[in-house]
């Protein structure tokens, strides 16, 4: 029994150790963040002192002031747009992948493995390669500058396909045969049986193409025009554009489009961690 | 990837029992048995076949036109468009490589920091201790915020003048006026630095999982050999981790090949157009100067480049491990 009394000291030490790593860990990644919300709330002035104040003196609502009321940088119209882009991705995701995806799993059709190998294969073609002619099929449907261009192309997506199916290949199969004696048809097993089953994996999915669809920066800034048809990405670009160094209104922006994605990362920690977790069991 | 397709080939030899109960069942539920796996398939094939498809056969072929959005006359050029990238009098050839150049740094030397680092990261999280979650939801935080957010918001700690890094390390004694995003080698080191910070919390969750797929019997029967804590690590957990450890280099190698953002925003280019990436190049000669063919065939040397670099990591982690 002496052993603990001996330990007990080190294991403290160890464990006091351990603890101050991981704050001075926690404050690499939370000071940048902690500084773009402190800049935000500085006048211009204020932000422009060398070396610079670590509080706002004045706290100033200046920064958010003039993303609301400067019309040339129609900033919360941009809200609105990736709110409603996002959204509505996020909708057409589930809705197409998860029928794909239960047809693919539970249902022996001719053309089956076809067209699972094309779409799997196409998860190893790297997006950005696709982007030039995509961007004549967008033109030709006429589009462009539209907020259908940032909603559907990325839809095509095999990743929400492939995590579905992976998803309704584990579920049991009990249920829906039981279903099957019930009379029901395909379509109410898939809607009565197997997506009330799937809540978890349709969160994740929900919460993973959101998060995507809102931070898209690279395909809407070469589709995107008007000022009043962007999403937060691209305005943030223009507003850097016509701000430049004037920093609290720049960070007042960035903070804009931060905050609906961390209240969702809170939120929905669990899927998120799990979905990124589960995309690298599945290599 | 390849156990994955497996599986569904094994399910698919024995008709689901679902399938086979409805065959036994009602006629008419097998008149519509028949229609209905194409019609669940039906919106995403569509979509598919529009943007995911599509984009591939037409990429080919722009790429051996001399195709300008603004022209009517897009003629056919064979394979000019391909042969001009590697012929050093051509008006893109120095461009281009100097982007291939750039991309190349960035990709060297940032992957292996994001399978290092976060490799850290895991192996600090994975224990038991009060807080865990919580530590590893900040490490993970930045990754959730887009590279628009990231990029405003480093060109602005990485101002030489204003800026918060300059002013921490003059605070500490040590230069106070480097030009982060104006000068190389800075400019490398700021744009590795950004994205080892932005997404080594995404790496970490992902070595995470794999950490604890592996059996705590082996660590315990390795204690019990008398094995050192860097023995373990090097016997137990590596060896434990190697599938996800070549799933995460294969991500990050495509990834960082694939930055655009980081410069777009961070260093602009800067100094020059020295650290301009490839996508970045693409994009601007095919969307900007309305050059799409060429631009096209970039893409698809690109691809070609990538694919090979996949395929020389698939062997180096195969052949290491007979």
């Amino acid at each position: 029994m002496t052993t603990p009394t001996r330990t007990a000291p080190a294991h403290t030490l160890r464990r006091v150790g351990l603890y101050a790593i991981l704050v001075a860990l926690a404050l690499v990644f939370l000071i940048p963040l902690a500084w773009m919300v402190i800049t935000s709330l500085k006048t211009y002035d204020g932000a422009q002192r060398i070396p610079p104040d670590w509080l706002p003196d004045p706290l100033s609502g200046y920064g958010y002031q003039q993303i609301l009321t400067n019309s040339a940088n129609p900033v919360l119209r941009w809200f609105l747009n990736s709110m409603l882009a996002a959204t509505l991705h996020s909708l057409l995701v589930l809705a197409t992948a998860s029928m794909a995806a239960y047809a693919l799993a539970r249902m022996r059709f001719r053309g089956r493995g076809v067209s699972f190998a094309l779409i799997v294969g196409t998860l190893f073609i790297p997006p950005t390669s696709l982007i030039i002619p995509n961007f004549l099929i967008v033109d030709s449907l006429n589009w462009i500058d539209t907020l259908a261009v940032v909603i559907v192309p990325g839809a095509a997506s095999a990743f929400g396909v492939f995590f579905l199916r992976q998803f309704f290949l584990s579920l049991p199969k009990e249920l829906e045969e039981a279903a099957v004696l019930d009379g029901a048809n395909q379509w109410q097993i898939f809607y009565r049986v197997v997506l009330p089953l799937s809540k978890p994996a349709l969160a994740t999915l929900a919460v993973l193409s959101f998060l995507t669809n809102w931070n898209d920066f690279l395909w809407p800034i070469f589709v995107l025009f008007s000022p009043e048809k962007l999403t937060l990405p691209p305005g943030l670009g223009l507003l850097q554009g016509s701000y430049v160094t004037d920093y609290p209104v720049i960070m007042a922006g960035a903070v804009l489009a931060s905050v609906p994605v961390l209240i969702l990362f809170v939120l929905a920690q669990r899927h998120i961690i799990q979905g990124v977790s589960r995309s690298g069991l599945k290599g | 990837m390849a156990d994955v397709i497996e599986v569904g080939a094994a399910r698919g030899d024995a008709p689901p029992p679902a399938a086979s109960a409805a065959r036994r069942g009602a006629k008419s539920a097998n008149r519509v048995g028949r229609a209905t796996p194409y019609l669940f398939l039906a919106p995403y094939l569509v979509l598919f076949t529009v943007f995911g498809l599509l984009p591939i056969v037409l990429g080919l072929y722009l790429s051996v036109h001399q195709w300008d959005f603004q022209l009517p006359n897009r003629p056919f050029v064979g394979l000019d468009n391909y042969k001009e990238l590697f012929s050093s009098d051509s008006a893109v050839f120095g461009d281009w490589w100097q982007s291939v150049r750039a991309t190349a740094i960035f990709t060297v030397v940032s992957v292996p920091l994001l399978v290092v680092v976060p490799l850290g990261l895991a192996l600090l999280l994975n224990r038991s201790f009060p807080g865990r979650t919580f530590f590893r939801a900040v490490y993970f935080a930045p990754y959730v915020l887009g590279v628009a957010v990231i990029g405003l918001l480093w060109r602005f700690l990485l101002d030489a003048n204003l800026g918060l890094v300059n002013r921490v390390l003059g605070a500490v004694g040590l230069p106070s006026d480097t030009p982060w995003v104006t000068d190389v080698p800075w400019a490398w080191i700021s744009l590795v630095g950004v994205t080892v910070w932005w997404t080594s919390g995404f790496n970490a969750v992902i070595y995470l999982a794999g950490l604890q797929d592996i059996a705590p019997e082996l660590y315990e029967a390795a204690k019990v050999d008398g094995a050192s804590t860097w023995e373990r690590f090097r016997h137990v957990t590596l060896p434990g981790l190697r599938p996800v450890l070549l799933f995460v280099m294969t991500t990050t190698v495509l990834a960082s090949a694939n930055v655009f953002g980081q410069s777009f925003l961070i260093t602009q280019g800067a100094p020059g157009t020295e650290t301009r990436t490839v996508v970045w190049y693409i994009v601007e000669q095919g969307l900007r100067n309305n050059d799409a063919g060429r631009a096209a065939a970039m893409s698809i040397v690109f691809a070609l480049m990538l694919a090979v670099v996949s395929l020389a990591n698939f062997r180096l982690f195969r052949y290491r491990e007979d």
